[in-house]
């Protein structure tokens, strides 16, 4: 989307401006009271790839990147900060950085949450516990994606940062703290805070108390100096100095999965989203208790607006989705573009007894097999490329069922409707499938934009410019909906094989091996 | 039975030539492979080239396919395709109408909906992708039928059934009802399909400018056409928005 929109029939305001901090690119949104899109400016960053594993972003270059993307969205919108009530911030999660308080230089590029260099300091924290260690504090086993861990590994491997860090010259933040930080005036009085999202995603955070846990922080041997406060979701955090924005409240910070749970206004317990993109992220709206997961999901925070209670969420990933479709396309050569497995998958009436398990790195959620390697099974002289196609739409939807099925068995809920969002949402039959085998309603908003939209939805609750939740629940909007067809029988059985492929896919790598 | 045309049939001869075997000839291996004078060949060869059929390499003088022949095959465009390059676009165009937004292609002598997005208000809403519509009383149909040649000749020729008192079905009103929607760049229906229903459509053109599809705003006349007369802003917004989606798809300002 290159254009601005410019549809004219939203009023003149007021409005909120939502920054995007995501992975390859930062963009900027802004939105009317109906919120509706007026304006859209986005910049892409440089990836960087020092080693085979590890992945890191020029938070400078981010920086400059967000001044500039927030310009143009406002330029493009043709208002002024006057017409704007709050900004609110969305990001990348896990991304992690440190940098020095008085002079705001970066003292390393930051470690992206795909950077998988701290794999090996994991397992040695898990000491003889394993990956559980903090689970019950945290919500989260101990991963590479996790941000405490790159906090350890930089203090440890940046010469005479720990010294430094112990004095409080540095401090740490996730990306939604660094441009909060630098927004609110950086070495000016910048406000160094993260929300209760982010900070749900370092695996330093008690998910109880919502405060920074002393005994991982030990344990962990990172100094409590460096740690921005926590704070919750949607509040006035300072305001922006300088720059197109000045004297602007800068009001809500939300990692970018749990923006689009309250994008998607999933605010009742039992309410989830599911992104679909590159990946997959479901989430679920638990209420205000956080549940535990004995199947493979994480816990987190959803949100917290202002001193109102914590809301939780159980969250499951699909590590391939939409990256499968594009192996289809420039791997395989079967279609020109994306969209096209659509129409190939459609020219049969069913998968023919293929299915496809894309555990290209492992099985993720729910089941955690890093030995697991993709398979094509149930192959016969019948199966031609387009019942392949048929399995690889397949694939994804199993996959959120599966991850559905976790969520009830954690939660006790069942799930009600499955809101979608994400580039995959304009594929019809795949969003027909995944009503089929989920046995439930499956919803497409009107607003693509869901990310960009929950923080501004926060950031505009926190300053009034909508009075409560149900005001944004009357905003949403419903653009399709697929329903189920597929008979109870049919489900059950394509169900099992999908399973029996499942375990097809396990033990392929030797124990010895899956270290690599 | 009409005699072929002696100089196509020696060109789809030189086409197939140079598809096969050996890729680059020059115009003496041509000429004998066919039998024909090389000054003949040379006068089919330049046309040939001249519609880029045909390219000659420039340091060699040899000849090869060209590749409008590779644009040719791959010219159809997939609805999935403009389907997920018409998303955001209908969307904002369901929000900002505040009805139901279609999109529809040319299929099997009437017009296939490959997106539907629901009109914003809570009402319960079936998804409408897959359903076919018919060509001449339609506004997404009859816009087509103004722009697209084959969908023309299919609404022609058909039997025009009258659903309503004011379906049109004459062939001469028929005519000069496409007449007027190509020169207004849309079309409309009150109440020509279904009793009490209103629609405002205008053309989707690709790179090419050839009409690949439509969108169309679809609703009660009551809303879409207050007082008997259709909501300029409706209009206004339908064809921006198809503006927007031929652009993605490549096509030029206009």
């Amino acid at each position: 989307m290159t254009d601005a929109h410019t549809t004219g029939s939203h009023g003149t305001g007021p409005f909120i401006a939502a920054i995007d901090q995501g992975t390859t690119s930062s963009r900027c949104i802004v939105f009317d009271k109906d919120g509706r899109i007026v304006s859209v400016d986005q910049k892409e960053h440089e990836q960087i790839f020092p080693k085979p594993g590890w992945v890191e972003h020029d938070a400078a270059e981010i920086w400059t990147n967000v001044q500039e993307v927030v310009a143009g969205a406002i330029s493009k919108a043709g208002i002024t900060s006057a017409d704007v009530k709050a900004i609110g911030i969305t990001n990348q999660r896990e991304t992690t950085l440190l940098w020095d308080r008085n002079t705001g230089e970066p003292v390393h590029n930051a470690l992206v949450w795909q950077d998988t260099r701290t794999d090996a300091l994991c397992k040695e924290l898990g000491r003889n516990v394993g990956q559980d260690r903090f689970r019950r504090e945290t919500g989260l086993p101990l991963a590479s994606y996790f941000a405490g861990p790159k906090v350890r590994w930089l203090l440890d491997n940046v010469e005479g940062l720990r010294k430094r860090a112990e004095r409080g010259e540095i401090l740490f933040g996730t990306m939604d703290s660094w441009v909060i930080w630098n927004l609110t005036g950086g070495t000016d009085g910048g406000v160094h805070v993260t929300d209760v999202t982010n900070a749900s995603r370092t695996l330093l955070m008690n998910l109880h108390s919502m405060q920074w846990d002393e005994k991982i922080l030990q344990s962990m041997h990172i100094p409590a100096a460096v740690l921005p406060e926590i704070r919750s979701s949607a509040e006035v955090y300072g305001h922006a100095k300088g720059g197109v924005l000045d004297g602007i409240p800068v009001a809500s910070a939300l990692g970018d999965q749990q923006a689009a749970l309250f994008g998607q206004t999933c605010f009742a317990q039992g309410e989830a989203k599911s992104t679909y993109g590159t990946g997959t992220f479901m989430l679920m709206n638990t209420g205000h208790t956080p549940v535990n997961s004995y199947n493979g999901l994480l816990t987190t925070v959803g949100y917290r607006v202002g001193d109102q209670k914590p809301v939780y969420a159980l969250e499951g990933s699909i590590a391939v989705t939409g990256s499968l479709v594009q192996w289809m396309r420039d791997q395989m050569g079967l279609i020109k573009s994306a969209a096209e497995i659509e129409t190939l998958a459609s020219s049969v009436e069913d998968n023919g007894g293929a299915y496809f398990v894309p555990a290209f790195s492992g099985l993720f959620a729910p089941y955690w097999r890093p030995d697991a390697r993709g398979v094509i099974t149930g192959l016969t002289r019948y199966v031609t490329k387009a019942h392949i196609a048929r399995a690889v739409l397949e694939a994804t939807a199993w996959q959120t069922r599966e991850i559905s099925d976790a969520m009830t068995k954690d939660s006790g809920v069942e799930l009600t409707a499955l809101k979608v969002d994400g580039g995959m949402t304009s594929n019809n039959l795949l969003m027909q499938t995944l009503s089929d085998f989920l046995d439930a309603p499956v919803v497409r908003p009107m607003v693509a934009e869901t990310t960009c939209l929950g923080a501004a939805y926060a950031a505009g609750l926190a300053v009034g410019f909508w009075p409560d939740t149900d005001a944004l629940r009357a905003n949403w909007r419903r653009a399709a909906e697929w329903t189920p067809r597929m008979d109870a029988a049919t489900r059950d059985r394509e169900y099992k094989s999908w399973l029996k492929a499942v375990e097809r896919s396990m033990g392929w790598l030797d124990e010895d091996t899956v270290e690599e | 039975m009409a005699k072929n045309i002696q100089s196509l049939e020696r060109a789809a001869a030189m086409l197939r030539l140079l598809a096969g075997g050996e890729r680059r000839l020059g115009l003496s291996d041509i000429s004998s492979s066919l039998g024909l004078a090389k000054g003949t060949a040379h006068g089919i060869l330049r046309t040939l080239q001249h519609e880029g059929f045909v390219e000659q390499d420039a340091a060699s003088g040899r000849y090869q396919l060209g590749a409008e022949l590779l644009r040719l095959g791959n010219s159809y465009l997939d609805v999935h395709e403009l389907r997920a390059r018409a998303l955001v676009w209908t969307d904002d165009l369901a929000r900002s109408s505040g009805e139901s937004v279609h999109l529809g292609v040319l299929h099997q002598h009437g017009i296939l909906i490959v997106h539907h997005v629901f009109r914003p208000d809570d009402s319960r809403q079936v998804l409408e992708v897959g359903a076919m519509q018919p060509l001449h009383s339609t506004a997404l149909g009859k816009v087509l039928s103004a722009y697209d040649p084959v969908a023309h000749s299919e609404a022609v020729e058909v039997e025009r059934q009258a659903f309503t008192p004011r379906t049109v079905t004459g062939p001469e009103e028929f005519e000069s009802l496409l007449d007027l929607i190509r020169a207004r760049g849309w079309a409309s229906d009150v109440e020509e399909t279904w009793e009490g229903v209103a629609a405002v459509a205008a053309p989707v053109h690709d790179r090419r400018r050839m009409p690949v599809g439509a969108v169309a705003v679809t609703g009660a006349v009551e809303r879409v056409c207050p007082g008997g007369e259709l909501r300029p802003e409706l209009i206004a917004a339908v064809r921006d928005c198809a503006r927007a989606v031929s652009r993605d798809l490549g096509a030029g300002r206009f």
